[in-house]
């Protein structure tokens, strides 16, 4: 299943591919109750492709994530709050051009670097957007919060509603539109050079291919899907928070695509539908040792998964052909 | 009911039988209060104390409900000042568990994130701490049982210039913070006294010694303080006490908050001497508040101690069984708004409260306290009282 960025693996979306939009569309109609966490889910997917391609697929280690989707929710949210602008569209390419130019900007910068030292620029870039989101009380809400979004109704039809049920098909579309997007990327000759730079840097300098430059596209197309999540998220909850710039943001979102599988896309997809629906179960069954859950099953994939979720399910099928044969 | 699953139908249909048959279970009705707050992060042990303030409640006054009526609360969690989170636990309950009535929120933020939910799915929202004045002009579904920063930090200005003439403001900087250091500065400039400077610390985990640090710089006669209680109360104490403030000859006032009772026992001797002005202390001298105690004692052990937080969710829980009592337990959002309005205790802990059918905010005495040591143990001693305080931010500025 881990697709390496060869040219032997078949670019055909398979069947097995169109499982998680049946299941997206399905949820809508059986489980009406949950749709807001279900959007919730949808958005943090979005956020995870958007790591899984840098992380995962461009070999930058990053730490400092959050900064894209806190830049993007953001940039929807002053845009709606401080000037008015309700159409959600407006809102969305607001969030995309901003984390477009942080992410040129920042990446032209940070990319010469690699290992520990991106590590801690990424980490750098993300505490000083806090710390600017914090202090600029007038046009942030600071630590109170940006409240007062209005997002209006989409095409003027459909109202985001207290069941959430707007969000849920305006993140399922949008998510859909990134997974494509995202997708045809990994499989095309830019992806396969992606891998090959993840793979071994200086032979990818050697051969002559233009490994800075490729980088930055690729950290820049990232930082666009990550503000999109976070435009999502200030449409769906007409409120943004210091947190979604927060260390703990992008941490927790590594753990996500960890726990799912990292480089693989559809790890993007298990990780944080695992995770939330643990921790939303674990939060309502225990609102004061939740936390303990989490820990605990982060211990367990650590111990006995190291390569997610998905990986698993790779050996256990390997295992099964093994038998049959 | 249509998309009623089937096992739900079978169950309904034989409770049906139960009820013909005249075998109705004793709780026939259930009302579902949804109740959020900090259990976990640096700040759990805030989450802990309103907990405990509303289950005693509830323990104590189980009779108070109509026969037949039983009340489910469920607890959620937002580990801390984090307004999405609150938002969007406030959604789940009333989406998904269908809660009649919300409650608790330690956070301002979050409060007025939940506002406009509240306000679309008519929910009534009783705040059990949350004190910026703002909150409860949000929406007209929100009841305060606990306090604004106005109502202390006011008076503590008014008190403080009739005796001190230069004061240093450090306050959290988040609503709370701005409107305590608003009120503050209000009440100490308008009785003469001057502000020699002001700062503005971190909500989430903070340290406090360069904010002290640079108020002892300033050479106030005073440091005027809020800060969101809980174990940042004693951090702060601990930095006005190891940077020697007190031996430079600056006093420490405040809201209740940098002394809250919970924490005196981790200060040491640091408070002893600390003015602050607030409406609920352990030591206050009222037949209440000592039954309060007994029952706090004997249910959470001799060494646990309750705070202003508790009390705002002990005397909350109190608003909510009232609006139960008084609609036989058949709640109606709006219905149970136009009961808690008129809501008043002559013996809440703290003393006489009401709210003020104008604004839903909370009306009480404040106290000025002193804080000593009595019996070898901190105490914050109610040496005077402002009796039935409004929420003076929605005086000066006509709010409702």
């Amino acid at each position: 299943m881990r697709h390496n960025g060869s040219y032997s693996a078949s670019p055909r979306i398979g069947l097995l591919e169109w499982t998680p939009w049946i299941i997206g569309i399905a949820a809508f109609f059986l489980l009406p109750e949950y749709l807001s966490l279900g959007a919730r889910i949808l958005i943090f997917i979005l956020y995870a492709l958007s790591l899984d391609l840098v992380v995962g697929y461009a070999g930058i280690v990053t730490l400092g994530h959050s900064a894209f989707f806190g830049l993007g929710a953001y940039a929807a949210g002053i845009l709606s709050a401080r000037f008015g602008v309700a159409d959600p569209a407006l809102q969305l390419l607001a969030a995309m051009a901003a984390c477009a130019l942080m992410g040129l900007a920042t990446g032209a910068v940070i990319l010469r670097t690699r290992g520990l030292t991106l590590l801690m620029l990424t980490l750098a870039i993300a505490s000083i957007l806090l710390e600017v989101a914090n202090k600029a009380t007038s046009v942030t809400g600071g630590a109170d919060g940006l409240s007062g979004i209005v997002v209006a109704p989409i095409l003027g039809l459909f109202r985001f509603d207290l069941f959430g049920k707007t969000a849920y098909w305006l993140c399922l579309a949008v998510l859909f539109v990134g997974w494509w997007i995202t997708r045809r990327l990994i499989y095309s000759p830019f992806g396969a050079s992606l891998v090959g730079i993840r793979e071994n840097h200086v032979r990818m300098v050697a051969i002559g291919s233009p490994v800075s430059r490729r980088l930055l596209t690729a950290y820049t197309m990232s930082a666009v899907l990550a503000g999109v999540a976070g435009a999502l998220l200030t449409q769906t909850n007409q409120f943004v928070g210091l947190n979604v710039l927060s260390f703990e943001s992008s941490g927790e979102l590594l753990v996500m695509l960890i726990l799912g599988g990292v480089g693989r896309i559809y790890g993007a997809f298990v990780g944080p539908v695992v995770y939330m629906i643990a921790q939303d179960m674990l939060a309502k069954q225990f609102p004061e040792y939740w936390s303990l859950g989490i820990g605990l099953l982060l211990v367990i994939i650590v111990l006995f998964a190291r390569d997610g979720i998905l990986g698993i399910i790779d050996r256990l099928v390997a295992l099964v052909r093994k038998e049959a044969r | 009911m249509k998309r009623m699953p089937k096992t739900l139908r079978v169950v309904a249909a034989s409770l049906a039988t139960c009820l013909a048959a005249g075998l109705a279970p004793s709780h026939a009705q259930t009302v579902k209060v949804g109740f959020i707050t900090t259990y976990s992060g640096p700040m759990a042990t805030l989450g802990d104390s309103m907990e405990k303030g509303a289950k005693l409640y509830m323990k104590l006054n189980a009779d108070k409900l109509p026969a037949g009526v039983k009340v489910d609360f469920i607890t959620r969690d937002d580990g801390g000042p984090n307004p999405d989170k609150g938002k969007q636990l406030a959604q789940e309950l009333i989406v998904r568990d269908r809660v009649q009535f919300l409650a608790g929120v330690v956070w301002t933020p979050s409060a007025i994130a939940i506002a406009p939910l509240v306000s679309e799915a008519k929910v009534p929202f009783v705040v059990m701490n949350a004190g910026g004045s703002v909150v409860t002009t949000m929406s007209p579904y929100i009841v305060r049982s606990s306090f604004t920063l106005w109502q202390s930090a006011y008076p503590m200005g008014q008190w403080a210039a009739r005796k001190y003439k230069r004061a240093y403001i450090a306050v959290s900087d988040y609503a709370p913070g701005h409107d305590s250091e608003a009120a503050f500065e209000r009440g100490f400039t308008a009785g003469g006294g001057e502000i020699v400077g002001k700062v503005r610390m971190p909500v989430g985990n903070p340290d406090f010694v360069p904010f002290m640090q640079r108020a002892k710089d300033a050479k106030p006669d005073i440091v005027f303080s809020f800060i969101p209680g809980g174990p940042q109360s004693t951090q702060i104490m601990k930095a006005f006490g190891d940077l020697g403030l007190a031996k430079a000859g600056i006093k420490f006032v405040g809201t209740g908050d940098i002394v809250s009772d919970e924490e005196l026992p981790n200060m040491g001797d640091a408070p002893i001497g600390v003015v602050s002005a607030h409406h609920y202390s352990t030591a206050g001298d009222r037949p209440a508040n000592k039954a309060f105690l007994a029952a706090w004692k004997k249910e959470y052990g001799a060494k646990s101690i309750p705070n202003f937080l508790s009390v705002a969710s002990y005397d909350g829980m109190d608003m909510i069984y009232t609006a139960i009592r008084e609609q036989a337990g058949k709640v109606d959002a709006d219905r149970s708004m136009a009961i808690m309005r008129e809501y008043r205790n002559a013996n809440s802990p703290r003393g006489p409260i009401s709210i003020d059918p104008e604004t839903r905010d909370i009306v009480q005495n404040e106290y000025i306290r002193e804080t000593r040591k009595v019996n070898g143990e901190l105490a914050n001693i109610e040496v005077d009282t402002i009796p039935s305080v409004k929420d003076y931010w929605k005086e000066f500025n006509g709010k409702k």
